[in-house]
């Protein structure tokens, strides 16, 4: 069972912006809602980096576990995704996200907030796949079309990754082992947790115990 | 007369506490529509050649394959 997710290599991003543009043309993303974005580290400074940014669809994630109205769901190829129609645009969840992927248009069906939108992994929503209605409330369902998300196909230097979480981890991991740094995956800990039997810290004993 | 003006005040008296009625809101038991799997298509123009509408398996590899074809140092020692 393939499990998408995303890594952005911070040592290829050129801060091109690619990733948002195509994103926000390939899915219609409404007026003031960037679905992605590049965030500069040290900007000016020599040595930046950046990252695109977007939903990471974590594993155990924090949007899922806030809303009131339990409007997201997770599809079998481990994609977060949230069914518009349940959505009360409260913005919880835009507090409980690290990433702050959930996005809110200026003017929506709730006065100033309207419904909560954000990447879809191009992988649309809950209406029938590749159908209008689908496509005029999550965007395109490039992964029924059997292709990957836009901004990861797109990105010239292929710092944005998509796909299944096996074979991007193995194309990040040799880039490292060519290049010899720049093994930090930026967010990879927050969003998919700590490899099981890694970093976990055991608890200390107290003294005077063997 | 009496037994008609009574039925009529106890209709209306029931009417009105219909009106104090209202629906179920509670989430429980409401189920989220996941919609339809990704490997199920629908086969579009736009669909990718190289694997076949239905066919979870053929869904997998084709997207392992593509996911693979970021990797340039694999591309590069294809194409010598």
């Amino acid at each position: 069972m393939a499990r998408m997710k995303f890594i952005c290599d911070s040592e290829r991003c050129i801060e091109c912006n690619g990733c948002v543009t195509a994103c926000k043309a390939e899915n219609h993303v409404p007026w003031g809602v960037n679905r992605r974005r590049v965030v500069t580290l040290n900007d000016g400074v020599p040595g930046e980096k950046s990252i695109s940014v977007a939903c990471m669809h974590c594993s155990d994630a924090p949007c899922m576990a806030v809303c009131p109205v339990d409007c997201f769901y997770r599809t079998d190829d481990g994609v977060v995704l949230h069914d518009k129609d349940v959505c009360i645009g409260c913005g919880y969840c835009s507090y409980a996200c690290p990433f702050g992927a959930p996005q809110f248009p200026g003017n929506g069906t709730f006065g100033l907030r309207g419904k909560m939108d954000k990447c879809t992994f191009c992988a649309g929503g809950p209406e029938v796949s590749g159908s209008q209605a689908e496509f005029e409330k999550y965007g395109r369902n490039r992964l029924s079309e059997g292709r990957l998300p836009l901004c990861a196909e797109v990105c010239s230097t292929k710092a944005l990754l998509a796909g299944d979480g096996d074979v991007v981890a193995d194309i990040f991991r040799s880039r490292v082992v060519v290049r010899n740094k720049g093994s930090e995956v930026w967010g990879w800990g927050t969003a998919y947790g700590k490899p099981a039997g890694g970093a976990t810290a055991k608890p200390a004993k107290p003294e005077g115990t063997k | 007369m009496k037994r008609t003006a009574c039925l009529l005040a106890f209709s209306a008296l029931m009417l009105g506490l219909g009106a104090c009625s209202e629906r179920p809101q509670e989430l429980a038991g409401r189920q989220i529509n996941g919609g339809a799997p990704n490997w199920q298509g629908p086969a579009s123009p736009f669909t990718a050649p190289g694997w076949t509408v239905g066919d979870r398996r053929s869904w997998q590899t084709h997207m392992q394959t593509r996911a693979q074809a970021q990797n340039e140092y694999v591309r590069l020692s294809q194409s010598h």
